[in-house]
């Protein structure tokens, strides 16, 4: 998986190409944790992206949590394909996170 | 049927993911079917690379055979670990918020909704575990 980044502001776009799993899931962490202190809004562009498996999906949650705690904080996912689509609706995370 | 056994290990998810996508490759598996089928692997395999032999690591085979009529992939996983029924295990709440979300349990529940049957036995000192998805 390779992981392109985007700064504007207070807005920081991720996107990751290729699959996100067991493998690849501490990489994307890794570019989360490192998103600078001053950034409110975290896009995460999944336009690239495969599918993902519960271990995205607990990195998605985590930062989802650490997000909403920052004032005018927020995280959207964007461009989800179908596979991932029904991923985050069989689980609930249609509910939990912003998908646009 | 093809099988390949590797070390119960993270690194060896890609190869096990690839070995699979090769021998779907040949049945024109549409590619919805085969994400779904290496997310199966991802969570099946991580189980066994996380529990099989923890705190160590041991042999993992995976097998693959293709079924007609209809079309189906079945794919078993057999580890010489510990038991471990991940079928055993109680769905998770779907439900719940993000603040009392748990994430532990979610993979083998993405497994059963994605798959159109999963089986689970130990039978002479191994776990085995088997997905049928029809392609």
């Amino acid at each position: 998986m390779t992981i392109e980044k985007k700064e504007d502001g207070v807005e920081t776009t991720l996107i990751p190409v290729g699959r996100l799993d067991t493998s690849t899931a501490p990489q994307l962490e890794t570019q989360i944790n490192e998103v600078s202190e001053d950034t409110k809004r975290l896009i995460l562009d999944f336009q690239g992206l495969e599918y993902l498996s519960s271990a995205g999906l607990r990195v998605l949650l985590a930062a989802h949590k650490v997000f909403m705690k920052r004032d005018g904080g927020e995280m959207i996912i964007r461009h989800v394909n179908e596979t991932i689509q029904e991923v985050f609706e069989v689980t609930g995370f249609m509910d939990i996170l912003t998908i646009e | 049927m093809k099988e390949l056994t590797v070390e119960a290990t993270v690194e060896s998810i890609p190869v096990i993911t690839e070995f699979v996508d090769e021998q779907l490759a040949q049945y024109d598996c549409p590619m919805k079917a085969q994400a779904q089928i290496d997310i199966a692997i991802d969570e099946l395999f991580s189980n066994i690379v996380h529990y099989a032999y923890h705190p160590g690591t041991g042999p993992a085979t995976v097998r693959v055979e293709v079924l007609q009529e209809p079309l189906a992939v079945v794919i078993t996983f057999i580890d010489q670990g510990v038991p471990y029924d991940p079928l055993a295990k109680e769905d998770p709440d779907v439900t719940l918020s993000a603040q009392d979300r748990q994430i532990g349990g979610l993979g083998i529940y993405i497994v059963k909704k994605n798959m159109n049957e999963i089986t689970y036995e130990y039978k002479d000192g191994k776990n085995i575990l088997k997905i049928r998805k029809e392609i």
